[in-house]
């Protein structure tokens, strides 16, 4: 995973709540068994009308999305979180998240960033007005900066330590694996275990 | 200070705890399907890692497979993440219960079905739905693709401790009214975000009066209010439930889980963050007529003015929920003509479901010009239904009795709704688009998809 400190780019104003992860992405996407090529997928349903935000010339660098509440609702497809990338998302600003994408985000090193309604309402404004509006998201000091205007963010020290380092979660764990083994030799009896396969 | 349930269970599955950073928690079953778990397994392999415990690792096929016939995948895309998961399932060393398996079916059918999920359990799977395990009185969530490489390798995931929540749910459900129009009830109170970072016990008479599978229909729900997990405490129903089961302890084993399973209640002088509470008795059969699970209004109301929502969000959100659903503000609920009903899913798949349907079914057809499917949540389900002869109720009032799957639930096989349609279906999401593109769902019980399937419009049995 890239280490992600600071990332300045332009924004895409989605002036809508309750984005669930079937619109990001919807479930005839999901069949591939690959990591990438999702971008295609992304909005699929609402990129037939051409004015949906993502089809308009004046957005299509736009890496920063800023969208309604509840974004990202639904189902734990990570496809939803790939897909962003894939198109060039390198953050999401929300007034609030669905949990499972959130956690999958930061995993994959798309930031989800959670700001008031006040303070999204002014960005798409500022967007609007002005999509050249150049929107800083600084992890590093965990705030969004945009149009004079500066927000703090709140994230735990734990996940920004592991994401301006880059680190995978899978290798962190394993540098614990005593302590697992430990627990495991404590679990009770009674606890089920699957008939594996001969 | 005594401790809730959850934080019981979170408590007895910490591996290892630190200062700043999320507890490691281990995990005592892994579910599996075809969807999200390609990539995970391809990960271990790029890592030369293995899976950790096989013997806690469980997967069957249920999102692609077909439900017309047990053999032919016939979308190549589809047949490929399939065999994908069978070889997955072959090099890694896990149990699959693959299309035409004896136990093959949803996954959060299954799991309660074996016997695997069991009281004071950890549960996770890359499915949102996970939540349905927390009935039995566990704490089972959905993970995304990289937490289930995570679990594959580790058996464990680090995360932070979430909040706690009680959904005391007083007073009787009415005769005629479901679960699942508790549910729904309760997420129209509390808006599709009002659980978020929670962990939610669902408490009171009226639950502990629920059946096994009743729980199962309100704990899978719990995603669609935001909640991370969502629980009720073990009793003698849950316990009845298990006894014999495959995976279920026998012998010494049962009686030592027992005395552990008692144990696992939230203690009298334990607070909750947060707490929350609906009357059971004065909900009535409940139906969605927007575009998320808490756009839902009791089957005798109408469909709501947009402008009489004050927060804007909603507003607009309402607003577009009727241009999608091509609804109009002020038209009775029970007015909306369906095309296309079903029964079916992991919310209201199983056996009861099938039989509450089946009595209003009895007798009558389903109403000229509307398609009814019938899809048992696993194959045991289908296999306990024909036994009764439930089948040929459904066959003979014109409904497709077909086999095991998430079929119409998010339309990743080719059952699916045509741009336009719509219908009444006892699944869990009606966002947009999940039954098929430009498709349009109203989410109910399994009486009122039988009731609607009859009168060709929403409508609830005593309307029969
Ligand atoms: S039945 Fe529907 S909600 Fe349940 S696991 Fe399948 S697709 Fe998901």
């Amino acid at each position: 995973m890239e280490k992600f400190t600071a990332h300045t780019g332009t924004g895409v104003p989605l002036r809508r709540s309750d984005v669930d992860t079937d619109q990001i992405i919807p479930a005839v996407y999901l069949k591939r068994v690959t990591r990438t090529g999702f971008a295609d997928g992304l909005f699929s349903a609402w990129r037939d009308d051409p004015d949906f935000v993502l089809n308009k010339p004046e957005y299509a660098g736009g890496t920063v999305l800023v969208a309604g509440p509840n974004f990202g609702t639904g189902s734990s497809r990570e496809h939803a979180v790939w897909a962003l990338q894939d198109h060039g998302f390198a953050a999401v600003i929300a007034p609030r998240f669905g949990d499972i994408f959130r956690g999958n985000a930061l995993k994959g090193g798309l930031l989800p960033v959670q700001l008031p309604q006040d303070a999204v309402d002014t960005l798409w404004q500022a967007v609007e007005a002005d999509p050249g509006t150049e929107i800083t998201v600084d992890l590093a000091a965990r705030q969004v900066r945009a149009a004079g205007h500066a927000w703090d963010f709140t994230i735990d020290d734990f996940t920004r330590w592991r994401l301006m380092e880059g680190l995978d979660d899978i290798g962190l764990t394993l540098r614990h694996e005593a302590d697992i083994t430990a627990y495991e030799a404590g679990r009770a009896s009674f606890r089920p275990r699957i008939a594996t396969p001969a | 200070m005594g401790r809730t349930l959850a934080e019981k269970i979170w408590d007895a599955h910490v591996v290892r705890s630190a200062e700043g950073e999320p507890d490691l928690l281990y995990i005592d079953l892994h579910l599996v399907h075809e969807v999200t778990s390609p990539q995970a397994f391809d990960g271990l392999r790029m890592a030369g890692r293995g899976v950790r415990r096989p013997d806690l690792t469980l997967a069957t096929e249920d999102h692609n497979t077909p439900t017309d016939n047990l053999i032919t995948i016939a979308d190549p895309v589809s047949r490929t993440q399939v065999e994908t998961l069978r070889r997955n399932a072959e090099e890694f060393g896990v149990r699959l219960h693959s299309l035409g398996d004896a136990q093959q079916g949803i996954v959060h059918v299954i799991g309660p079905q074996l016997g695997a999920t069991q009281p004071g359990m950890t549960i996770v799977c890359g499915d949102s739905h996970t939540s349905t395990h927390g009935a039995f009185g566990s704490i089972a969530f959905g993970i995304g693709t990289s937490e289930v490489e995570h679990v594959l390798a580790t058996q464990t995931l680090p995360q932070a401790t979430p909040k706690t929540m009680a959904v005391n749910v007083t007073g009787e459900l009415r005769p005629g009214v479901t679960a699942k129009d508790l549910i729904l009830a309760l997420i129209a109170q509390v808006g599709t975000g009002g659980g978020q970072g929670h962990i939610v016990e669902y408490r009171g008479e009226a639950i502990r009066n629920l059946s096994m599978e009743a729980r199962m229909t309100i704990c899978n729900m719990s995603i669609e209010w935001g909640a991370k997990a969502g629980l009720v405490a073990p009793d003698e129903t849950t316990f009845a439930y298990l006894k014999g089961r495959e995976y279920a302890p026998a012998g010494a084993d049962w009686d030592a889980a027992l005395e552990y399973w008692r144990g696992l209640v939230t203690d009298d002088d334990a607070t909750f963050d947060t707490e929350v509470t609906i009357d059971a008795g004065t909900i009535e059969p409940f139906v969605t007529w927007g575009t998320n699970p808490g756009q839902g209004a009791p089957l005798s109301a109408s469909v709501p003015d947009p402008a009489s929502f004050e927060d804007a969000s909603e507003r607009s959100a309402a607003e577009r929920a009727l241009a999608y659903m091509d609804l109009t503000a002020g038209t009775p609920l029970r007015d909306i003509a369906v095309d296309v009903v079903f029964l079916g899913s992991c919310t209201n798949g199983r056996l009861e479901d099938l039989r509450a349907a089946a009595s209003v079914l009895n007798g009558r057809k389903v109403a000229d010009g509307v398609r009814m499917l019938v899809v048992p949540g696993s194959a045991k389900v289908r296999e306990a239904a024909e036994a009764e002869g439930l089948h040929e109720v459904f066959t003979a009032a014109g409904a497709e009795w077909r086999f095991a799957g998430c079929s119409m639930c998010l339309g990743m096989n080719p059952d699916v709704l045509t741009p336009g349609q719509r219908s009444a279906s006892t699944s869990n999401r009606n966002f947009e688009g999940r039954q098929g593109r430009g498709g349009r769902t109203h989410l109910v019980s399994p009486q009122v998809a039988a009731a609607t399937a009859v009168a060709g419009h929403l409508a609830a049995p005593a309307d029969l």
